[in-house]
């Protein structure tokens, strides 16, 4: 491995680092929101976020790309706030890669938070606890293990993510190329050696990840 | 219209009885033409054309571990050598059947100049180009930005495609603003259509000879060799010159 | 703390209607009965704030919880409450003394508490305190919720079939607890049950519930007393008299002292002085226009009849009877009442063939 492959991959966990963070903070109130509410905008809501789990990642690329561009409204946003264009920075690579994984963050917390049912809310609520409080006392806590899948998700697709970088990255070293990325280039420019090393890693960080997911997460307790 | 036709055509063309079949692997920048080019030789031969379109390096990869394509249309000319080399290919098969021409371009009427003198100023944030280690066209704008002597300035501007056609979109958005990309892509009627650019040189750039090669399997498959026979004629090479491609 | 209870609620749902108007003694045990679906569990939730009446009125003595002419209405985490479900909720994710913990330290820092270890002692959950609650029974479970809903130091107790979900052995083990509550401490309690055995046992104070409205209200003997109702509880109509253990006595029998008199009982295992509810069905009645006098009956009381009224059986009576200040249920034929000139006024004497003990 060279430096710019070792550069990849510093790259690449610091956006999944820094997008797995993002995910938790906007995916929790989403999915409490998706799993209490009884508001005709459930499903619309829900299926935007399922999106990316059933669009190819260039389709959202693409969009993501025009979105950004300089006739985008994110675009046009982000050139009013005086910080110009998203797309080709890593900035614009941690946005799209939000929206990419945010499915895999919330359906397990969604998940969990309907696991949880209406009672202990309930009973926190005869205990004096307000809405707030029995949110963190009792909900989060209730609901770990779906943080803990969420946030690997997350985590591990945020790493293993493509097609999207693809389109709006720009493939630039320190910036944008990510691991996934540079094994494309290296297995299109037929530097198999290279492309192997990584490729490998990805598997084995891969099933690392997933078997912590497994081992660590252990089956819901009892209802007490 | 001509090409709707053509299609109709072929739609209801009946296959002739001792109709051949020819598995294509075609490079992705020439798919605009293949796909005329396809509708004629059925109608004319009576053969069937399968075909894929992709990355001339991904075909590599498929070809050597055991993809059943017949007949390569690359995108360059190394990868037809390689394949030979390694005998994957018919000795002496292999020909030159379209040449690239590389534009600079950019969706903005107003920006590029006929020569050029637009990557010697500044204005412009991002310059996209095809990736030059994977795709000819990229390798062919690093070249006439070093020989125009701007390579290094414009260095960290430079945003990468994967292929032409990402790169194409990069500019079409709007993204960057201008960038490198086959002519073939943006021709329209015999000239540029949308945006501005400025055809590039030939002598800026060594040639993009995109070359054709009759793969091993398709060595006993007759109708391999008559489209490779059929590309070479006066019929097919006008579609290829059509869609903004020079000939050997 | 003895102050009263007034509820007024009105909760519409898809099939059913709840539309009750109550005043509630505020200490004591204050049974809601009635069949599954009478609105019993939706009665309590809404005391709770857990269920949204529109236009309610609830008020604990001098605190109003919600007023819907002023557009009051207090969210259940601001009632001074304690819910005891059916199913005992205990947190999963705390231990046994960190759910207990939960509601005392939200509680509201003013109000006199009880200590954690004087509760766990008084139901006996003192050993189980490290335990996480998959590791406890269901009755500990129960007994651990109860606990966790008194350390909240509620003004008033709401108990949703707290028994309903355990088996005999379970209920047998938990009543003496809830006994045990409504004796040492003063705190109304509201209790949701259909289970004629656990009211009788506990209820000083019965509402019955029928279809979402209230059928009768009053203390526990003059609603069971009451003779114009069908029969309270499905098996039979009858009275739960208040008694204590007077004395042990020769034959292996105990005798019970209530205000009306005395009677004699198979030998008990309590002491003497302890307090005993007797059931005293109305078809174990019989009467007598004299005191019997050869007779195998033991238990033979003086009582005045207060009224009478046909029974769901054709020819049957139901004579209520006072037994100086203790209203008791007889069930006689029409013929017998007629021979015997049975009218309201008449002093004559009823004879107790069974008594059951509840305890």
């Amino acid at each position: 491995m060279d430096s710019a492959d070792l550069n990849a991959l510093w790259l690449t966990l610091k956006l999944a680092s820094i997008v797995t963070a993002l995910l938790l903070l906007i995916g929790t109130p989403i999915a409490w929101w998706l799993a209490r509410t009884q508001s005709a905008w459930k499903g619309a809501v829900g299926a935007i976020v399922a999106l990316p789990l059933v669009l190819p990642p260039t389709v959202l690329g693409f969009y993501l790309l025009l979105a950004m561009g300089p006739h985008g409204p994110l675009g046009r946003f982000t050139e009013w706030l005086g910080i110009g264009l998203l797309p080709f920075t890593f900035p614009g690579l941690v946005i799209a890669s939000v929206f990419y994984s945010l499915p895999f963050v919330v359906q397990p917390i969604q998940n969990a938070f309907e696991a949880i049912g209406e009672r202990p809310l309930e009973v926190a609520a005869t205990l004096r606890a307000s809405p707030w409080d029995t949110f963190w006392s009792v909900a989060v806590p209730l609901a770990r293990p779906g943080f803990l899948s969420g946030a690997i998700l997350g985590f591990a697709h945020t790493v293993g993510e493509f097609g999207i970088v693809l389109m709006i990255g720009g493939n630039i070293p320190d910036k944008t190329r990510v691991v996934s990325v540079l094994i494309y280039d290296h297995v299109e420019a037929m530097e198999y050696p290279q492309a192997h090393w990584l490729s490998g890693g990805m598997v084995i960080f891969s099933f690392v990840v997933l078997l912590a997911l497994y081992t660590f997460n252990p089956a819901r307790r009892r209802e007490g | 219209m001509k090409r709707l036709g053509y299609l109709l055509l072929a739609l209801f063309a009946l296959p002739s009885a001792d109709a051949g079949e020819v598995q294509v692997a075609v490079a992705a920048n020439f798919t605009g033409p293949m796909q005329v080019l396809a509708t004629l030789f059925e109608r004319d031969s009576g053969h069937q054309l399968k075909l894929s379109y992709g990355a001339t390096g991904k075909f590599y990869a498929q070809i050597k571990n055991g993809a059943p394509f017949e007949v390569l249309l690359a995108a360059d000319d190394q990868t037809p050598a390689r394949l030979l080399a390694e005998g994957s290919g018919v000795a002496g098969s292999n020909f030159i059947y379209a040449i690239g021409k590389l534009v600079l371009w950019s969706s903005d009427p107003q920006r590029v100049d006929g020569s050029g003198e637009i990557l010697k100023k500044d204005g412009f944030r991002h310059v996209a180009i095809a990736n030059p280690k994977t795709a000819p066209y990229g390798r062919a704008a690093i070249e006439t930005m070093s020989k125009m002597g701007v390579a290094e300035r414009l260095a960290p501007r430079l945003v990468q495609g994967e292929n032409i056609a990402q790169t194409h979109q990069f500019i079409a958005t709007g993204a960057a603003e201008l960038g490198f990309v086959a002519y073939s892509q943006v021709i329209k009627n015999g000239r540029i259509g949308a945006g501005s650019g400025w055809l590039i040189p030939p002598h800026f750039y060594s040639p993009i000879r995109q070359e054709a090669l009759l793969l091993a399997r398709g060595k006993n498959n007759a109708a391999a060799s008559e489209l490779l026979a059929y590309l070479k004629s006066a019929k097919a090479q006008a579609v290829i010159e059509s869609f903004g491609y020079a000939l050997p | 703390m003895s102050s009263d209870i007034r509820a007024r609620f009105r909760v519409e749902r898809q099939r059913f209607t709840l539309d009750i108007d109550l005043a509630l003694p505020g200490a004591g045990v204050t049974a809601l009965f009635g069949p599954s679906g009478s609105g019993k569990t939706t009665c309590l939730r809404a005391i709770a704030g857990l269920e949204r009446a529109a236009g309610g009125y609830l008020a604990i003595g001098e605190n109003v919880w919600q007023d819907a002419t002023r557009g009051h209405f207090l969210p259940t985490h601001r009632r001074p409450i304690g819910y005891v479900f059916q199913e005992a909720s205990l947190f999963s994710h705390l231990s046994v003394r960190a759910n207990m913990e939960f509601g005392q330290k939200r509680a509201a820092p003013a109000v006199p508490r009880f200590s954690l270890p004087e509760i766990a002692e008084m139901l006996a959950i003192s050993g189980l305190l490290d335990r996480h609650p998959e590791q406890l029974s269901g009755g500990e479970r129960q007994r651990v919720a109860i606990a966790r809903a008194l350390l909240g130091a509620p003004q008033i107790l709401l108990m949703d079939e707290p028994l309903a979900a355990l088996d005999l052995k379970r209920k047998l083990e938990i009543l003496p607890y809830l006994e045990r509550l409504r004796g040492e401490l003063s705190l109304p309690i509201i209790y949701v049950s259909h289970a004629p055995d656990e009211v009788a046992r506990l209820a000083d104070h019965l509402v019955l519930l029928d279809a979402g409205k209230v059928v009768a209200s009053g203390s526990l003997n003059s609603v069971l007393a009451r003779i114009d109702l069908p029969a309270v509880f499905a098996d039979d109509a009858g009275v739960v008299i208040a008694t204590r253990i007077a004395a042990h006595e020769a034959h292996q029998l105990t005798r019970l002292e209530f205000p009306g008199g005395a009677i004699f009982v198979s030998r008990h295992q309590q002491p003497p002085g302890t307090p005993i509810r007797c059931r005293i069905h109305a078809r174990d009645v019989s009467l007598a226009l004299h005191p019997p006098q050869h007779s195998s009956i033991l238990n033979s009381v003086a009582a005045q009849v207060v009224d009478l009224a046909p029974t769901a059986t054709p020819g049957h009576l139901l004579i209520k009877l006072d037994v100086a200040g203790t209203p008791l249920l007889a069930r006689i034929t029409q013929r017998s009442a007629e021979n015997l000139g049975i009218r309201p006024g008449l002093a004559l004497h009823a004879q107790i063939k069974a008594v059951a003990l509840l305890a």
